[in-house]
């Protein structure tokens, strides 16, 4: 009990490794993290990378073949009961007690946690108005969609105050107002102190909730860091993305037949490879927005990221430079599905 | 109020031993557990009474009056008919629910990560199920007094063994609920009940008499590789008369014996295949 109070981390996993009885290779394949007191820590990868085994290690339900993970201070492998205190789940699949009625899983819940009856009803129900249950909390669950379901899971999860809370995929198969809903909870939950373990393969959910994410695939980690930190290790991490209108005269004149070896697009595309730092330089056969912009052309830069602002204003130059008149220009940030694809060189839903 | 406190707060919260959390969770869950129970009594009831009261219907009072069996048939089918209700009963409820429980609705889960072992989770569910089972083993009594009129005579100086009786029984039924719902995909549940619950309920001696089965030798000692018979003999040496009906019967030693060797084996292995299935 007394680890909990000391300022350490609220997870410890070494060299976590999970072979199931019948698998060819490891579930879980030697992983290492940390996660801080209060942080909202995100595991990222497809499925079957490896994120809900290595949350059923550090929950307790599935036993780790080698290494060690210590969650609120306590060893998952030697204390089960000491870590069932301290943590709340949040499953994949709903498994809410379809024989309680909406309070009554809540209350229950604490009860089984050893939450004395006054500060459980209480609890309860600031819970139920907190996650807008207030009109079916006498309810049974059995016509509750599943983002209501989630919902109570979610309250049911915090009614022992866990000092870990465990979401694996929560935001899975939900429509996309009960989606915004539970990443608006999360926040709140991190602005509580919570500390928070996520799965999930959707990269804008990892993006937006999570302090630090570690990338997962095939039971490994592989890149560990904040959303930002990560992006950037993108290869030539700043992208910008410009449409340019080549000077009209010249372009008009030219038939295919007689086309200059170096078109006024070539020559803008030319320019633009020359900018210092930018190690790519891709065409882009953007559709014309309208009828002004049928000559335009669109281009995307790669560049090492060092200073965005700078390549901005350069690229600008370049672009006027050609005499071509300057349509659209923005910096594009390098996605996590960009690294992701840039790490394993595969699509995360594919 | 800081987060110190509140984290202070927290931890009064919680009990100070592993024992003490784990007893405060065991009651929380029979405490649901009997809530549901509560609520669901009437459709428990009539699940598990329909079939002893046709039975006592058919066999204790219908063939007697039209003269294809004894009246004394009736004396020596209601231990049997007791038997089989606190027997399938649990088995029948357990291995049902924790199978449905495990293969999709995981309504279980919650209980599994609750603060005490999961074998207690597992334990649980048998000794409430054994005590629905009972539950309704006691109402198969008033039930019969009913159905059989003057035919139903059972003693009542035996009383304690007859409790004692049922209780081994129902908590067997439940521990081979618990092996048949951790080992059986839910999908292949009621093929195994054709496969194994038939047999087990008609070699049982339920609706005969053990030591009548002299005539047929060979049956007889086939009857005895099956925990119902020493249940239905246990259960009728507590519930027939003395002056009605005396004929050779099993030991009660041995069948307190085998009753017990029976809900060891079975509970033990389905403690075992329990953790198994929810801890991989």
């Amino acid at each position: 009990m007394t680890a909990t109070t000391q300022p350490t981390a609220a997870i410890e996993v070494e060299r976590l490794v999970k072979r199931y009885p019948k698998g060819r290779t490891n579930a879980v394949d030697g992983v290492s993290f940390a996660v801080r007191r209060g942080e909202t820590f995100g595991l990222l990868g497809p499925n079957g990378a490896g994120k809900t085994t290595t949350i059923g290690m550090l929950t307790t339900m599935v036993v780790p073949t080698s290494g060690r993970a210590i969650v609120a201070g306590v060893d998952v492998a030697t204390d089960h009961i000491g870590v069932k205190q301290r943590i709340g789940v949040v499953p994949q699949r709903a498994n809410v007690d379809r024989s309680l009625r909406v309070s009554e899983i809540l209350t229950y819940h604490a009860a089984y946690h050893g939450v004395p009856r006054r500060d459980r009803m209480a609890r309860a129900g600031e819970l139920i108005e907190e996650l807008g249950l207030e009109k079916r909390s006498k309810e049974k669950l059995d016509l509750f969609s599943g983002g209501l379901q989630q919902r109570v899971m979610v309250a049911r999860a915090l009614m022992h105050e866990p000092d870990v809370l465990f979401l694996d995929e929560p935001t899975n198969n939900l429509d996309p107002q009960s989606r915004l809903f539970l990443w608006h909870r999360i926040r709140a939950l991190r602005d509580r102190g919570v500390t928070i373990v996520l799965s999930t393969h959707d990269m804008e959910e990892a993006d937006r909730l999570c302090d630090r994410i570690a990338i997962m695939d095939h039971g490994r980690i592989l890149a560990l860091d904040t959303p930002e930190a990560l992006k950037a290790l993108v290869p030539g991490g700043t992208m910008l993305e410009l449409r340019a209108r080549a000077p009209e005269g010249i372009t008009l004149a030219a038939t295919p037949e007689d086309m200059p070896s170096t078109s006024p697009d070539d020559r803008v595309l030319a320019a633009l490879k020359e900018l210092p730092g930018v190690t790519r330089v891709d065409r882009q056969d953007g559709r014309p927005h309208d009828h002004r912009e049928l000559q335009a052309s669109g281009y995307r830069l790669y560049a090492d990221g060092r200073d965005p602002g700078t390549l901005l204003a350069s690229a600008a130059q370049a672009v006027i430079g050609e005499q071509a008149e300057l349509l659209d220009l923005r910096l594009a940030r390098p996605s996590l599905e960009d690294l992701f694809i840039h790490l394993t060189g595969s699509n995360l839903r594919s | 109020m800081t987060v110190s406190d509140l984290v202070a707060q927290r931890h009064e919260l919680r009990p100070r031993s592993h024992a003490g959390a784990a007893w405060r969770a065991a009651v929380a869950i029979v405490s649901r557990d009997v809530l549901v129970t509560r609520r669901e009594i009437a459709s428990l009831l009539v699940q598990t009474l329909a079939q002893p009261l046709f039975f006592l219907f058919i066999f204790g009072k219908v063939l007697s009056s039209v003269g294809t069996t004894s009246p004394r048939f009736s004396v020596v089918l209601l231990p049997g008919i007791v038997a089989f209700t606190v027997f399938l009963a649990p088995l029948q409820a357990l291995s049902i629910d924790l199978g449905r429980d495990l293969s999709f609705t995981r309504e279980i889960d919650d209980r599994l990560l609750a603060p005490l072992p999961v074998t207690l989770v597992a334990l649980e569910k048998v000794v409430l199920a054994a005590a629905r089972g009972l539950l309704a083993g006691g109402f198969v009594f008033p039930l019969a007094y009913w159905v059989l009129g003057s035919s139903y005579q059972v003693r009542t100086d035996e009383i304690g063994v007859l409790i004692g009786m049922m209780a081994l029984t129902s908590i067997l039924g439940a521990a081979i609920g618990l092996v048949m719902g951790t080992i059986f995909p839910i999908t292949h549940l009621s093929l195994i009940f054709s496969i194994v619950i038939t047999p087990l309920i008609f070699t049982g001696c339920l609706y005969y008499p053990w030591g009548s089965l002299g005539v047929i030798r060979w049956f007889q000692v086939l009857t005895l590789f099956n925990p119902l018979t020493y249940a239905s003999e246990g259960m009728r040496s507590a519930m027939v008369p003395v002056q009605n009906w005396t004929p050779e019967s099993l030991a009660m030693a041995w069948v307190v014996l085998v009753l017990c060797a029976s809900l060891v084996l079975s509970l033990a292995s389905g403690l075992k295949f329990f953790r198994a299935r929810v801890l991989s």
